[in-house]
């Protein structure tokens, strides 16, 4: 029964006082013991000679695939009510991005200026702004707009920054020094300022807002799968594939990467929130998206004026679903950590 | 505290039951377990992982993970009752009264503290000493586990000490402040046979002189019953069987016991004597595929009716590296009529010697640091391998048994020497450039850790087709998946288990994926790296038969890399003991065992565990 050194070491690793050592508590550096009474030890125990079928048939068919994955995820809901919650809104907020702006009662751009700066009624569940556009309206359709460039610059930046990442820590040596480098530099500025830098210098556009979101994040993907593929780069099962005669890249992309997924999730869900905010952060002060698109950001910034005079649901609902949405996503971040942390496959 | 029975037990854990929580229902890992620890008595309990025996002793010290609770029966420490009392009153009596040495001393030490000062620690904390002493007393503590210069070692961090120190300095923690029970849990587990002598003397030694109780808990039956006067054999959370270790090892009365010490490697035994009684057969699958090869088999089937060594015929290999490449020295080396498969000659492998200490002194000395000079992991061996041999490569961690084998695979460079393979001179070809070769396909391996050579996220059919896909000649995904099946029903793999996940396996099933993924490609090596270091002995004997069984079928040559003389001896015909980077002996494995020549050899055999009484 050797401890064998696992993915998760890091856990172990802890440093564990001497007092937690003596007095118990201290977790981490004793192997936990349901880790010995896993489903592994029943067949271990009866030797190899007596692999039955029959109770692995049984005991397993509920453990892969699909069914099993549901099963899980029902677990860790029942758990955790916080991240069904958060399940639920994101479901809410993709619905409103795709079907919202054919369900919505007023066109977003359409002007009525007879209805202008009607507080919340009826009719106006949110109120209308100066030119008497349906607030409700906009913000709804803004949805789409907001929750593609968060989607399209995690993308962006996962392609960027998580493969650059993982040859980072998976080759080491120069690759490694050049990502860091490139991170550290980017880490040099104050992120915002710095997006607000890139979308000024390569043009408002809303492609230009992606991609600035997209690169100030770059060091926190870099950096994740880096730390993530290095541990992994000595791991058994990669000489294991050297000897399998897979190349390096192969090695990199078919046996580390899909290891770290887990992880780049959670990475992503996390920073999605992240993005929606820079992205309406960059409309609000003018770069990006222009009026009259419906864009959080905007009707935030649009809405500023408005606040003195009274006239406070012009910024405040666009800005409560923009804070809604990135509550979500951090939400959703903590319980996919949760899902994805095999410590708490308990 | 009143006595109830005649003498009163330091420890008594009576009907105990403790249940885990998990997701699937509760489990119950520990059920009515009845356990005695007299004063001065030193108790073993024995069984495999998932016995329960780490458990029991969690529940002793309520540390149990929050998922656990003590359901039913009882724990008397001293006649104090465990489960009724405060946290507060427990966390006095851990460490003072009673306390525990873990198995991987490294972990149970904080790395960023000097080792003196966590002793102290513990002191303080249970104010066993004024200030002013603390640091005497943490130094004579240090001296008692028979630490050399205790008064420099204080001021060690856990790093620059081996495995064995950290084990002492875990030792005197326990120890610090003279409790009356210790609790070993797998002490010497990760430690060389000769640092696992030396440490339990130690334990044994310290906690007579002081009259301490301690309870052993380990999976070698062997130690056990060579260190504790009694022994308590748990299987499945249950006590199979209680008695004083001279009987157990004389004469068990359970058939688990039993079972476990045929298991045991030990002298005087074959491989076949280590499977429990009446089990001829270890795999129903073998008789099959060796009578009748299915028709799956993608042109192994002649492979697998080849007869082992001393038919030098080679195997056919289908790569187009035949006749022409075979190098004048190739011809040299089969003017001898025998032609090795393998030949090592003076193989050196050297790193760059990281600058000790790495203080800032250092870093400012005046007169500039001297070159790193190099350390030689491999200082220079020689060795050659025969077609169908096998060969055992044997030494304690940090001999270079590891490097040398990793050479042989191609896997790091070597700095000097010559690596022969049937002729070729493989250590002249770059690692890297290694891998597509077609010569790759004859060296396979067979990791250490079956889980960690398992990729995660791959089933066990995708991980055995994985060299097929990328050396081998079946491509289409229906042979591959045939080839698989062939392969898993050689190594005695149920075919339905061919799609989990290594998670779903057990330790003995992904040891079997990673064997069938290295005879994917019948290489005509296999380099064994501790195959069965981290299972249970009942999986080892079953994985040990299965490697020799597989060796007669298919005619391959093992280099078996181990710490374990006992292991090594059962599977190889030749022994090469390796010390610091040098071959310190090689023979017949026969001769090596019992009239070994050099010291170190000795040693060896002597460190090795086994009870005297027998």
């Amino acid at each position: 029964m050797r401890m064998v050194p696992t993915r998760h070491s890091g856990a172990r690793a802890k440093p564990a006082s001497p007092e937690s050592m003596t007095t118990g508590r201290g977790y981490g550096f004793r192997p936990s013991p349901l880790s010995r009474l896993g489903r592994n030890d029943a067949t271990e125990r009866k030797g190899l000679t007596a692999l039955s079928h029959e109770r692995s048939a049984s005991e397993f068919a509920h453990n892969t695939g699909f069914a099993a994955a549901l099963r899980h995820a029902r677990y860790i809901l029942s758990e955790n009510a916080v991240t069904g919650f958060a399940f639920a809104l994101f479901l809410l907020i993709v619905l409103a991005a795709v079907v919202g702006p054919y369900l919505v009662p007023y066109d977003p751009l359409a002007s009525d200026t007879a209805a202008a700066l009607k507080p919340p009624s009826a009719a106006h569940w949110f109120g209308t702004d100066q030119l008497g556009r349906d607030i409700f309206s906009r913000v709804v359709v803004a949805t789409r707009l907001d929750f593609l460039i968060a989607v399209t610059s995690v993308a962006l930046v996962f392609l960027m920054g998580g493969l650059a990442g993982v040859a980072a820590g998976f080759f080491g040596g120069w690759t490694d020094r050049v990502v860091g480098r490139i991170a550290d530099t980017i880490m040099a500025f104050p992120l915002f300022v710095l997006a607000m830098g890139i979308v000024a210098a390569l043009g408002n556009t809303v492609e230009n807002v992606v991609l600035a979101t997209a690169i100030v994040n770059f060091p926190l993907y870099a950096r994740v799968a880096r730390a993530e593929a290095n541990v992994r780069r000595e791991a058994g099962f990669d000489l294991a594939a050297r000897l399998c005669g897979n190349g390096e890249m192969r090695i990199l992309l078919a046996q580390i990467l899909p290891n770290i997924m887990p992880i780049m999730v959670v990475q992503m869900s996390l920073t999605m929130g992240y993005a929606i905010l820079n992205a309406a952060g960059l409309s609000f002060i003018g770069l990006g998206v222009r009026p009259p698109t419906a864009e959080w950001g905007i009707m935030v910034a649009e809405g500023a004026a408005f606040m003195v005079s009274g006239e406070w649901w012009i910024a405040f609902f666009p800005g409560a679903a923009l804070m809604v949405a990135v509550f979500c996503f951090n939400l959703l971040g903590d319980g996919l950590r949760d899902i994805v942390d095999p410590q708490r496959r308990t | 505290m009143k006595a109830m029975t005649q003498p009163v037990p330091l420890l008594d854990v009576a009907d105990l039951t403790v249940e885990f929580t998990t997701r699937r229902g509760v489990v119950r890992a520990v059920e009515h377990v009845d356990v005695r620890v007299g004063k001065g008595e030193t108790v073993g309990i024995v069984g495999e992982s998932g016995s329960g025996k780490s458990v029991t002793s969690y529940a002793v010290m309520r540390i149990l993970d929050r998922a656990g609770r003590i359901v039913e029966g009882a724990v008397h420490f001293t006649g104090l009752d465990v489960r009724a009392a405060s946290e507060e009153e427990m966390r006095d009596l851990r460490g003072r009264e009673m306390s525990m040495i873990f198995q991987n001393p490294r972990a149970a030490l904080n790395p960023i503290r000097k080792v003196g000062r966590q002793i102290e620690d513990v002191l303080e904390q249970h104010s066993q000493v004024g200030s002013f002493a603390l640091t005497e007393k943490a130094i004579e503590l240090l001296d008692q586990v028979r630490i050399a210069r205790p008064r420099e070692r204080y001021h060690a961090y856990p790093f620059e000490l081996s495995g064995g120190m950290c084990q002492r300095v875990v030792i005197a923690l326990a120890l610090a402040c003279r409790p009356q029970l210790l609790i070993a849990d797998e002490p010497t587990t990760g430690l060389d046979v000769t640092t696992q002598k030396t440490v339990m003397e130690l334990i044994v030694e310290l906690t007579r002189e002081r009259g301490m109780s301690t309870i052993l808990i380990t999976h070698d039956l062997g130690l056990a019953a060579t260190y504790c006067d009694r022994v308590v054999v748990m299987e499945k959370g249950r006590v199979v069987e209680t008695a004083p270790s001279r009987e157990i090892f004389t004469a068990p009365s359970h058939p688990y016991t039993r079972k476990l010490m045929r298991a045991t490697p030990r002298p005087g035994v074959s491989l076949r004597d280590l499977l429990p009684e009446g089990d001829v057969g270890p795999r129903p699958a073998t008789p099959q595929t060796r009578s009748a090869p299915s028709p799956l088999v993608g042109g192994g089937s002649s492979l697998l009716q080849e007869t082992r060594p001393p038919t030098l015929t080679p195997t056919p290999s289908p790569s187009p590296h035949g006749g022409g490449e075979r190098t004048e020295s190739a011809a040299r080396l089969r003017g001898n009529g025998r032609a090795p498969l393998l030949v090592v000659e003076k193989l050196v492998k050297e790193y760059p010697r990281k600058r000790l200490g790495g203080r800032f002194a250092q870093k400012f000395a005046r007169n500039p640091a001297p070159e790193p000079e190099t350390f030689r992991a491999v200082d220079g061996i020689s060795f050659t391998l025969a077609r169908g041999e096998s060969v055992g490569l044997v030494g304690e961690s940090g001999c270079g048994k590891s490097t040398t084998s990793t050479m042989i695979m191609r896997l790091i460079d070597k700095s000097d020497g010559v690596i022969m393979f049937d002729g070729e001179d493989i250590g002249a070809i770059p690692a890297n450039a290694f891998a597509k070769l077609p010569l790759r396909r004859r060296i396979q391996m067979v990791f250490q850790d079956p889980t960690d050579s398992l990729n995660p996220r791959f089933t066990a059919a995708r991980a055995i087709a994985d060299p097929i896909l990328r050396l081998g000649d079946a491509k289409r995904r229906e042979a591959v998946r045939a080839r698989c099946e062939t392969l898993a029903a050689q190594v005695g793999l149920p075919l339905h288990l061919l799609d989990r996940f290594p998670h779903q396996l057990s330790g003995g099933q992904k040891a079997r994926v990673g064997i069938a993924r290295a005879i994917a490609l019948n290489p005509d090596l296999v380099v064994l790296d501790e195959p069965t270091a981290a299972l249970d002995v009942s999986v080892q004997a079953v994985v040990l038969n299965l490697l020799q069984e597989l060796k007669e079928s298919l005619g391959m040559s093992y280099l078996f890399v181990s710490h374990d003389l006992n292991v090594v001896r059962l599977l190889c015909d030749r022994v090469l003991v390796m010390r610091a980077g040098r071959i310190v002996e090689q023979g017949p494995t026969a001769q090596i065992l019992t009239s070994p020549q050099a010291q170190y050899t000795r040693d060896l055999l002597a460190a090795v565990p086994h009870p005297t009484f027998a």
